[in-house]
C-alpha cells in the first residue's frame, strides 16, 4: 500500500495557492474587487449542498474524464494538447447517435452513444498519431491544430445537416430520452460521475499492476533504454496512448452531451480541454490524483460562474489561475530534476 | 466576370491576410533558431492584438504598434522566464502561457470595451499606396496598395536574413540552436541569447497580433487570432526555417485564406466552414509534406 505522496500533494497545493493568488492579483490591478471575487469564486463552487453537486461535481465529470486521457498519453511520452477538438468530435457522434436511438432500451442506447464517441475522439487523434509515427511531425501542434478544425465541423453541423428541426437556432434537436444520462434527484449530477471514477480506478490498476501500463510508463520515462531492450515497441506504444488518449477524450464529450447538454451547439465547452491539461499535471498523473484534481478544477469552472453573476468578472479569467497552476507545477518539476539527491515522484511531463 | 479583377483582388487579400502570419512566423523563425519553441505565440499575438486596440483608441494606431509591441514583448518575457530561467518543459509551458492570454485578454477586453467590444471605433491604418508600382497590373493593386505594416514585413525579411547568416549576433544564435553545449564551449552566453531571442520573437508577435486589428481585421473581438500563432509555428517548419521560405509558406496561407472571397466572387456556393478549416488542415498537410525531409533542416537543439 503507497503512502500518500506528501511532496507531489504538497506542490499540487502550491500551485493552488499561487494560481489564486496571480487570479486576485490581476483581478485587483484590472479594477475588479478581487476579495469578493474570489468569494464569490468559492460560493459558486462550496456555497452549499446544491453548489458542489450541480455545479463542480458536473463540471469534474469532462475534467476527470479528459484528465486520465492525457495523463495516459502524457505518461506515454505523448502530448495531446488536442483534447478540445477530440471531445467535440464526440459530442457531434454522440448526438447523431443520441438522435437515431430513441426506440432503444435505454442501456443500450447509453452504451452506444459513448462508444460512438470514444470511436470518434480516437478518429480525430488519429491523423496526428500517422503523422508522428510516419512523418515525425510533433503531435502537440497537429493536435492543436485540429482544435480549431473540430471547432468548424461542429459549426457546419449545426447549421447543417444536425441542425434542429425548426431551424431557429444554430443547435441540435434534443436527443433521445433514451440516451439521456440518469441523474441523482434533485441534482443535476449525472451518471457520468461513475464512470469517471471507475475508468480512474482502472486506468490506476492498469498502470500500476499490468504488463502494458509498465510497458507504457517505460517508454514514457526512458523512451531510448526502452526501444533498445528490445521488449519495449516504442512507437506503438505512443500510437496506441495517443490512440486512447482522443477516444477518452471523446468519451468526455460523449457524456457531456448525453448528461448536461442533450444536445450539440458551439462552445459546448468552455475550454475543457485545456483546463485537462493543468488537471492532469496537477495529480502529477496519478488516475486517483485526477479524480481529486478534477474535482477542483471543476470547482474552478463552477466558481467562475458565480465570479461573473456576483462580481461581473468574466468567467474566462479563470484560465488565467489555470495557466498559473500548470507552470507552477513545471516549475516544481525543473526545480526537482536540478537537484541531484532528489528522484521527481512521478513523471510530469514528457521530455 | 473579369479575370482580371478577381486575379488582383485575390492576390491583395492574400497578401493583407499574410502579413500577421508573416511578422509572427519570422519572429517565430528567430527563437526557433536559437533552439526555443515558443508555442506562447499564440498568446502573444492575442496580448498584441488587445494592447494595440486600446492603444489605438486611446492615441491613434502608431501608439496602438508600441504597445501592442510591448505586450508580446512582455508575454514572451514571462514565457523565457519559466523556459530559460527556470527550465521548465518548453511546450507545456508555451500552452499555458496561451492559456494564461487567452483569459487574461478576456477579462481585459470586456473592462475596457464592455460586452459588445470596441466595434469599429478604433483607428486603423489605411492602405499606403506606392507611386509608380501600383500602376503595373494585376500585380500592382495587390503588391502596392498595402498598409505600412505590410511593407514592414517584407523589409523584415531580407533583415532577418542578412541578421541569421550574416553577422556575428546571427551567428551565436544560430550556434545556440544547433549545438548549446559548443556555443558555450566557444564563449556563447546561450541562455542570454535564447531569452534575446524569445523576446524578439514575442516583440515580432506582438506586431502581428497589432497588425491583424490595426491593417486587417479594423476591430478587436475574444480570441481573434484563433490560432494564427500555432500556424505561425508551422509556417515556419513548412519554410524550413529561412527567412525566404517563411515568406513564401505566409504568402501560402494568405491565399488559403483569401480564397473565401475569390471563391464568392466568383459565384461559388461552398459552406465557410470549409474555408474556416482550411488553413488547419493546410498546414497539417504542409507539416506532414514537410516532415519527410524538411525537417533535417530544424536547428538541432529545438524543443529540448
Amino acid at each position: 500500500m503507497k503512502t500518500l505522496p506528501v511532496r507531489a500533494t504538497a506542490t499540487a497545493g502550491l500551485a493552488l495557492l499561487a494560481g489564486f493568488a496571480v487570479l486576485a492579483i490581476v483581478l485587483h490591478l484590472a479594477g475588479y474587487d478581487a476579495l469578493l471575487a474570489i468569494g464569490a469564486l468559492f460560493r459558486g463552487a462550496f456555497g452549499s449542498t446544491d453548489a458542489f453537486v450541480s455545479a463542480t461535481l458536473v463540471r469534474a465529470v469532462p475534467l476527470i474524464i479528459l484528465g486520465l486521457g492525457i495523463a495516459l498519453a502524457f505518461r506515454a511520452g505523448a502530448l495531446n494538447i488536442g483534447a478540445e477538438g477530440q471531445l467535440y468530435a464526440g459530442a457531434i457522434a454522440a448526438t447523431w447517435i443520441g438522435l437515431q436511438v430513441g426506440s432503444w432500451p435505454a442501456p443500450l442506447a447509453v452504451a452506444a452513444v459513448w462508444s460512438g464517441a470514444a470511436v470518434a475522439g480516437a478518429m480525430w487523434i488519429v491523423l496526428p498519431v500517422l503523422l508522428r509515427l510516419r512523418f515525425g511531425v510533433l503531435e502537440v501542434i497537429s493536435t492543436l491544430l485540429l482544435n480549431f478544425a473540430a471547432e468548424a465541423a461542429v459549426s457546419y453541423a449545426v447549421t447543417g445537416p444536425l441542425r434542429e428541426s425548426s431551424g431557429t437556432y444554430p443547435q441540435s434537436d434534443p436527443i433521445a430520452a433514451s440516451a439521456r444520462l440518469p441523474v441523482l434527484p434533485g441534482s443535476r449530477l449525472h451518471l457520468g460521475i461513475a464512470a469517471a471514477v471507475v475508468l480512474a480506478i482502472v486506468l490506476w490498476v492498469l498502470f500500476s499492476r499490468t504488463v502494458w501500463g509498465f510497458r507504457l510508463r517505460a517508454a514514457g520515462l526512458g523512451p531510448r533504454a526502452a526501444e533498445i531492450s528490445g521488449r519495449i515497441p516504442v512507437k506503438r506504444v505512443l500510437g496506441v496512448a495517443l490512440l486512447w488518449s482522443g477516444a477518452l477524450a471523446g468519451l468526455g464529450g460523449g457524456v457531456e452531451v448525453s448528461g448536461v447538454t442533450y444536445s450539440l451547439f458551439q462552445n459546448l465547452s468552455p475550454g475543457y480541454g485545456f483546463a485537462a491539461i493543468a488537471v492532469a499535471l496537477l495529480a502529477r498523473l496519478h488516475p486517483i490524483g485526477v479524480v481529486v484534481s478534477g474535482v477542483l478544477f471543476g470547482a474552478l469552472e463552477a466558481g467562475a460562474q458565480g465570479m461573473q453573476r456576483e462580481a461581473g468578472v468574466p468567467a474566462v479569467a479563470v484560465a488565467v489561475a489555470e495557466a498559473v497552476v500548470i507552470i507552477a507545477v513545471l516549475l516544481a518539476e525543473a526545480a526537482a530534476r536540478r537537484s541531484p539527491s532528489r528522484q521527481p515522484a512521478t513523471p510530469v511531463a514528457p521530455g | 466576370m473579369d479575370i482580371e479583377l478577381v486575379l488582383a483582388g485575390f492576390l491583395a487579400a492574400a497578401v493583407r491576410i499574410a502579413t500577421p502570419l508573416l511578422l509572427a512566423a519570422t519572429g517565430e523563425l528567430i527563437n526557433e533558431r536559437a533552439g526555443v519553441m515558443n508555442l506562447g505565440l499564440e498568446g502573444a499575438m492575442l496580448a498584441g492584438a488587445l494592447a494595440a486596440a486600446i492603444g489605438s483608441v486611446a492615441g491613434g494606431p502608431w501608439l496602438g504598434v508600441l504597445v501592442g509591441v510591448g505586450a508580446g514583448f512582455l508575454v514572451a518575457g514571462i514565457f523565457g522566464a519559466v523556459v530559460i530561467g527556470a527550465g521548465a518543459q518548453q511546450i507545456i509551458a508555451g500552452t499555458a502561457v496561451t492559456m494564461g492570454s487567452i483569459g487574461l485578454t478576456g477579462m481585459v477586453a470586456r473592462t475596457a470595451f464592455g460586452p459588445e467590444g470596441p466595434g469599429l471605433t478604433i483607428p486603423t491604418f489605411g492602405p499606403l499606396p506606392i507611386p509608380v508600382l501600383r500602376e503595373i497590373p494585376v500585380v500592382g493593386p495587390a503588391l502596392f496598395e498595402q498598409s505600412l505594416l505590410t511593407y514592414l514585413s517584407w523589409l523584415l525579411v531580407p533583415v532577418s536574413g542578412w541578421f541569421l547568416f550574416h553577422t556575428f549576433p546571427g551567428l551565436s544564435l544560430r550556434a545556440s540552436g544547433e549545438s548549446a553545449l559548443a556555443a558555450r564551449a566557444a564563449g556563447v552566453p546561450v541562455d542570454r541569447v535564447r531569452m534575446l531571442a524569445t523576446l524578439g520573437g514575442g516583440a515580432l508577435g506582438g506586431l502581428a497580433g497589432a497588425s491583424l486589428v490595426l491593417a486587417q481585421v479594423g476591430t478587436f473581438a475574444e480570441r481573434m487570432t484563433a490560432g494564427r500563432g500555432f500556424i505561425a509555428i508551422a509556417i515556419v517548419v513548412l519554410g524550413r526555417w529561412r527567412p525566404g521560405g517563411v515568406l513564401l509558406a505566409a504568402l501560402l496561407f494568405g491565399g488559403a485564406g483569401a480564397l473565401q472571397f475569390a471563391f464568392q466572387a466568383l459565384g461559388l456556393e461552398v459552406p465557410y466552414q470549409l474555408f474556416l478549416a482550411m488553413p488547419y488542415g493546410l498546414a497539417l498537410l504542409a507539416l506532414a509534406g514537410v516532415g519527410g525531409w524538411g525537417r533535417s533542416n530544424a536547428p538541432r537543439e529545438l524543443g529540448r
